[in-house]
């Protein structure tokens, strides 16, 4: 049982640190320009894809230095010359026109890449068992897909808090005339953030790829989940994406590893049905069964009793 | 008078240009042909694969060498229902807008049941105007057992039949002391579990069943929580029936766990999940199928899958039961001469049928079940003529079944109609 729960656990950190990287592009996003971008998940696909055919000529690390950077340019240009131009027409057309990017990068991928799974590996160097716990092996990579992830978030903290890039983009958010009337090129800084948000998102996609597959559904199977995270962390809130993106990955983690259900409740109770009852896939629900749906329950939980998410500051 | 005669000239000019045009426009008045699978979304791979097979051997075996019922081309017409029920329903009416009658589908059997139902009801409202469903490959016995139907063709063998096969091959390995069932919680994923565990008790019950368990279809992003349990659990095998993006994670996970047990499939090949696989999975994957993949058994067959190749040299043949369907269907319609569903039908059933491999295919008229000779192979890089995802691995099959044994029963009572 340990074994499990400490497994688990571990499980839970790095699909949680990894929805962290791509919620903390959306939310950044939101809180600067109040644009909810749609095609988050799709510029995470964009940055697998990307770091596989880099990876093909010049190896796994090269993927990771140089597909997050064509990604970020990729949406700097994006934000230039699409999204600005749509700014002025309202939110509506903003959520539209980035809804409509996802539904192209999905099909170009497709007509670039062809829609079957790309043997994307990991390097060789990371090919090997970080520890085993009672018989179980923890795979060096996944150690890896930690650490960096828990080195962007500090990396990200620490610029934000704590350099003068980071104070204008603060002060931008709530005050972008007072910024502009101090003489800083907010238009610029835009760009930036939403450059620097989907690079992050690149760099989840370049190191997931090789661990959860690298297909043309790889951003459908994330994109629902990353909004789940920012709404429930409150919108525009890094820290409250972080806790929230660990709370969804752990839950769903234990939620597996968990062996419970139904029928052991009815049993609590002293209850049986019979297998004829029109109910009966509801009296045999196991928990494994329901884990994926575990964090849309807690987002409509969380809308029900604290509207403005975790740590949202926000009142609208 | 001169106007009158001018007229008539006109008219017999006119009627001689339309007499001499119509033989020709008729006979090159294609056969259209409906392909509906996933060709966006998660199982994108597996719908654009086949369709690629299905217009290839249309092309190949007909059109190229001057078409069916006399000169008449086949034209295969996409329709992507993203593997949605309910996106089914929307392109059926789109497929009956278009005048088509004969619908190739094969991807989830929760689908192939949606199908069945829609063409059932619209057959019985539009009387002339019926649409046939081919299936190729949605394995849910229901559709030939209590949800049988008339206007549907099976040209897979269905979970039950394939299990029996794959059940007999793990009965004969004493070193499988316990299974985990791992699926996709709908319909083939319940079905696969319960029959072999059903399978499993009476052929070996010594085989403890340590786990059983479902997920939800192409939503998992990571299995490696599963397969934490599937290692916890000390299983010494794994039958699984998941296919396409499920498949490949699912076996990427219990791979980099460091589990080296063998694993029990039905789908775990080609369109990049061989490739994916790689080393790896080398003589762990075992896969029940119907035609073998190697070694190849005609020259026939052979020569297809090359000029397959030369065309998409980045697909395989995956499928061949797909070319199996066509044929069959283009041997009903040559044989009635009508492209009519019912008269299709009526020529389908009971019809027994060489394939490219050179065996007799049969298919019964009583639940339109087919039936062919059933391989395990195993995923390997060694004896491999053919591979898959040009990975230098391949399915190599180490065990058969003659199509007689494979044959069971069903419960299907079928309504035929009444013309």
């Amino acid at each position: 049982m340990l074994e499990v729960f400490i497994f688990a656990t571990l499980n839970g950190l790095v699909t949680g640190l990894l929805l962290f990287m791509l919620a903390s592009g959306l939310t950044l996003i939101f809180s600067m320009m109040g644009v909810l971008n749609f095609a988050h998940a799709s510029f995470y696909m964009l940055g697998a894809y990307f770091a596989y055919s880099i990876s093909q000529y010049m190896g796994f690390w090269a993927g990771l230095l140089f597909a997050p950077i064509i990604v970020g340019v990729l949406g700097a240009g994006v934000e230039r010359y699409g999204l600005r131009r749509v700014h002025q027409l309202g939110h509506v057309a903003e959520l539209v026109f980035t809804f409509g990017m996802a539904f192209l990068i999905e099909e170009s991928i497709s007509f670039f890449w062809g829609t079957d799974t790309k043997n994307y590996r990991y390097p060789d160097i990371l090919n090997f068992p970080l520890f085993t716990l009672f018989g179980q092996e923890f795979s060096a990579y996944r150690g890896f897909m930690i650490g960096i992830s828990i080195a962007i978030f500090i990396g990200l903290y620490y610029v934000l808090t704590r350099s003068r890039i980071g104070i204008i983009i603060q002060a931008a958010i709530t005050h972008p005339h007072t910024v502009a009337n101090l003489g800083h090129n907010v238009p610029l800084i835009f760009m930036g953030v939403f450059g620097v948000g989907t690079a992050l998102a690149g760099v989840a996609g370049v190191i997931a790829g090789p661990v959860l597959t690298t297909f043309p559904g790889m951003a459908a199977v994330l994109g629902s989940i990353v909004f789940v995270i920012v709404v429930i962390g409150g919108l525009g809130s890094l820290a409250g994406a972080f806790i929230a993106a660990l709370l969804i990955g752990l839950l769903q983690s234990y939620a597996i590893a968990s062996d419970v259900g139904v029928p052991d409740l009815l049993n609590l109770l002293g209850l049986s049905f019979e297998r004829s009852h029109p109910l009966n896939d509801l009296w045999t629900l196991t928990l494994p069964q329901v884990a994926p749906i575990l964090p849309f329950l807690l987002l409509v939980l969380v809308l029900i009793f604290r509207p403005t998410g975790l740590l949202g500051k926000r009142e609208q | 008078m001169n106007k009158s005669k001018f007229a008539l000239k006109l008219n017999s000019l006119l009627l001689a240009a339309l007499l001499s045009i119509s033989p020709i426009s008729l006979a090159q008045e294609p056969v259209r042909i409906a392909f509906m699978d996933p060709l966006s979304g998660t199982f994108a791979s597996i719908g654009t694969s086949g369709l690629k097979q299905i217009q290839f051997a249309a092309e190949y075996l007909f059109n190229s060498r001057g078409g069916i019922l006399g000169g008449r081309m086949i034209e295969i017409v996409p329709l992507d229902n993203k593997q949605s029920p309910t996106e089914t329903q929307l392109q059926f009416k789109r497929a009956i807008s278009e005048g088509l009658r004969i619908i190739f589908q094969g991807n989830s059997s929760a689908v192939a049941n949606t199908l069945s139902a829609t063409i059932s009801r619209h057959n019985r409202r539009n009387p002339g105007m019926e649409v046939l469903q081919i299936n190729y490959s949605a394995v849910d016995p229901i559709l030939t057992e209590e949800n049988c139907s008339f206007w549907h063709f099976r040209f897979d063998a269905h979970a039950v039949m394939k299990l029996n096969v794959l059940t007999d091959y793990i009965a004969m390995n004493e070193d499988i002391k316990s299974m985990y069932i791992i699926g996709q919680d709908y319909s083939f994923g319940h079905i696969v579990s319960e029959t072999a565990i059903r399978l499993l008790n009476e052929k070996r019950p010594d085989i403890e069943i340590v786990g059983n368990e479902f997920h939800p279809i192409g939503q998992v992003k990571d299995f490696t929580p599963y397969v934490t349990k599937i290692v916890s659990s000390g299983a010494d095998a794994v039958i699984t029936g998941n296919f396409g993006a499920d498949m490949v994670s699912l076996a990427r996970s219990i791979i980099d766990s460091g589990l080296d047990i063998p694993i029990y499939t039905f789908y775990a090949a080609y369109d990049g999940i061989t490739a994916t696989l790689g080393e790896d999975g080398k003589g762990r994957i075992r896969l029940i199928h119907n035609e073998t993949s190697n070694p190849i058994p005609t020259e026939e067959r052979k020569a297809f899958i090359r000029a397959f190749k030369k065309r998409h040299p980045n697909n395989d043949v995956t499928q061949p039961r797909i070319i199996n369907a066509l044929s069959m269907v283009v041997a009903a319609m040559e044989q009635t001469q009508s492209t009519d569903p019912y008269d299709i039908a009526l020529a389908l059933e009971d019809m027994r049928f060489t394939t490219l491999s050179g065996e007799e295919i049969w298919m019964r008229g009583s639940d339109h079940q087919i039936f062919q000779s059933l391989h395990i192979s195993v995923h390997t890089d060694e004896g491999i003529e053919f591979d898959a995802d040009n990975s230098g691995y391949g399915l190599f099959s180490v065990y058969h079944v003659p199509a007689e044994e494979t044959i069971v029963d069903s419960s299907c009572n079928m309504k035929r109609p009444s013309r």
